[in-house]
């Protein structure tokens, strides 16, 4: 009664660009016809007789309130007769004046050095020599998760695990004792807290399943989960995002593997089920791959490593893959992938776009611009840290991070040119782009033994935390040389962005 | 009613211009050149601003009075040049 089918691809030409121009449109133009009559003449004569343009009329337009524009208060012209004289000449003074150029408020204290607040630990997971895998602030930056696991170890096993959480707002933070500890199957590989609802958190275990926990609910914190079904994923699950679902306010979890799929899932509470709604996957044949990128090795199968979401665009997320390559993907691709059906509920499609140019590595973290649509920095294995547009498939800036590996990078949500990495010998870089030179202009030295910093995440209240292999989250608070926004950062960045290499 | 349009339109045209908001006594916004939310928003905030200055000025010397308020701020500079029945607001990016 149903079948599968698959639809051609309708195209239709972009308009973005040009919707920017103005466009004009001239109704109606009249002239009278002129009429002449040449009885005999030796000098020519030219003759206009009219001309007629008509008045732009978008002023009006954005003059219009609720009010009745045709009623015009009484004393109104006189008022703006009164006052333009003094507005214009404080306009002009104002715009020549450098009274106030370099000069800055201090509203709030300083702080002038970077400090780790906490170094936060769970001493059994410690114990055991875990790692913490993932680290996600919730909404309201107050309480932080962790998810302990293994990067190392590339065998199967079924020890058990955790996820812990801290809330850094309390009076007494004990750093060595999380407010709450939830016990998991396997290793956790991602967490990430809801976006609106600060009590949610989705996360992918080592085992392909997905959960998602409510830490509001002290017997039992598992809300919902995949199980061990045929839909969920059959290799580790690399990372979790919250993404609008099909209706409106309510948040779908989507989560990669480094089995090349991507899946997209509906939280069902009452059931304490995820139920898959999507599923996308990357084969190696279907990837719009540039004659450069063809040279990469690799299964047929590409192992997606990193995800990112586009603040800007919900349709749009970039997949970071084991082979290094970027790709740009759509949620409503429509184009059925080319992989054998394996006992999944929904088709699954192939999303890639397009293609950025192709890594020495693995891709370990992606992360959109916050303060621009078009803008991406990715960091991998290779060492660099390459700041992106979307639109072009070569990088924007490379930036060496490290000679070792690179785990984590973010973008400051307040300083437009400013982003931080993580690195593979524990150390904290923080990048500015505003700076002449492409070397980072903070190094922050953690006391992890050697051991490497895997993820990093910022909160609203721009602190940082840094999850490392030993086991220990540090919450960094970075000096106001990184906390607050310069003039003309914003330019900047769009200048940057518009730059088109040769 | 054109001659009004013209004077909001020769402010608006000035260097660094973001919008220009007149504000009846009541503090209502009845020209503007903003959306309606941000016309809102500043119309209402500014007009209490703008009073609370005058009765301050007037406060410290009852024969004075307040001609221009000015408030620069990190990305704008706001002017306010008030009168008995009207108030009108300039917002500029003066770096711009």
């Amino acid at each position: 009664m149903f079948t599968d089918e698959s639809r051609d691809i309708f195209g239709f030409q972009s308009s973005w660009k040009k919707s920017h121009r103005q466009t004009q449109d001239s109704k109606t133009c009249q002239t009278v016809p002129v009429h002449t009559a040449e009885a005999e003449t030796q000098v020519r004569s030219v003759l206009s007789s009219s001309t007629q343009t008509d008045p732009p009329e978008n002023l009006t337009d954005q003059l219009t309130l609720h009010s009745d524009l045709s009623a015009e208060p009484p004393g109104l012209r006189d008022f703006l007769h009164r006052v333009e004289d003094l507005v214009i000449r404080e306009l002009v003074k104002n715009s020549k004046s450098h009274a106030f150029d370099g000069y800055e408020v201090n509203w709030t204290d300083q702080h002038e050095t970077v400090s780790c607040l906490f170094s936060l630990g769970y001493c059994e997971a410690q114990d055991r020599g875990l790692q913490v895998t993932s680290v996600s602030w919730n909404c309201t930056g107050s309480v932080i998760a962790c998810a302990f696991g293994r990067v190392s170890d590339g065998d199967w096993s079924t020890e058990t695990s955790y996820v812990c959480t801290w809330n850094l707002d309390r009076r007494r933070v004990n750093p060595k004792q999380p407010d709450m500890v939830i016990a998991t199957a396997t290793s956790v590989m991602c967490v990430s807290f809801h976006p609106l609802r600060p009590s949610l958190i989705a996360g992918g275990l080592y085992s392909g399943e997905v959960m998602v926990w409510d830490t509001s609910r002290t017997q039992d914190p598992v809300l919902a989960r995949t199980g061990m079904c045929s839909d969920t994923h059959k290799e580790p699950v690399y990372e979790v995002k919250w993404v609008p679902g099909p209706r409106q306010g309510e948040m779908a979890v989507v989560s990669v593997c480094s089995g090349g799929r991507v899946l997209r899932w509906s939280v069902d509470g009452a059931e304490g089920k995820l139920t898959l709604t999507a599923g996308f996957a990357l084969v190696r044949q279907q990837l719009p791959l540039s004659r450069s990128a063809s040279r990469v090795r690799g299964d047929t199968a590409v192992g997606v490593t990193s995800l990112a979401l586009s603040p800007w665009d919900t349709d749009m997320f970039l997949v970071g893959t084991e082979g290094g390559l970027v790709l740009k993907c759509s949620f409503s691709s429509q184009t059925v992938a080319a992989v054998p059906p394996d006992g999944e509920s929904v088709t699954l499609h192939a999303p890639a776009q397009f293609c950025f140019s192709p890594r020495a590595g693995p891709i370990q973290s992606l992360h959109f611009s916050p303060f621009h649509r078009n803008l991406f920095v990715s960091v991998g294995t290779d060492g660099l840290a390459h700041v992106h547009s979307v639109l072009q498939p070569g990088p924007l800036l490379s930036l060496r991070v490290s000679d070792s590996y690179v785990f984590g990078v973010r973008w400051s949500p307040v300083r437009p040119l400013v982003f931080v990495a993580v690195t593979g010998q524990g150390v904290l870089q923080v990048f500015d782009l505003g700076q002449k030179c492409l070397r980072p202009v903070a190094t922050i030295e953690q006391d992890t033994g050697g051991q490497c910093a895997l993820c990093v995440e910022f909160n609203q209240q721009q602190l940082l935390a840094v999850g490392n292999a030993d086991g220990t989250v540090n919450i960094w608070q970075l000096s106001a040389e990184f906390t607050e926004q310069r003039a003309r950062e914003s330019a900047v960045l769009q200048q940057l962005a518009d730059d088109v290499p040769e | 009613m054109a001659e009004v349009e013209e004077t909001l339109k020769r402010i608006q045209a000035h260097k660094g211009v973001i919008g220009t908001i007149v504000v009846n006594a009541e503090g209502i916004p009845i020209r503007t050149t903003l959306d309606n939310s941000t016309t809102v928003q500043y119309a209402g905030l500014l007009h209490q601003l703008a009073m609370k200055a005058r009765s301050t000025v007037r406060d410290i010397d009852p024969q004075n009075d307040l001609t221009f308020l000015r408030v620069r701020s990190k990305k704008h500079e706001i002017m306010v040049a008030p009168d008995k029945e009207y108030l009108l607001i300039v917002i500029q990016n003066p770096s711009e």
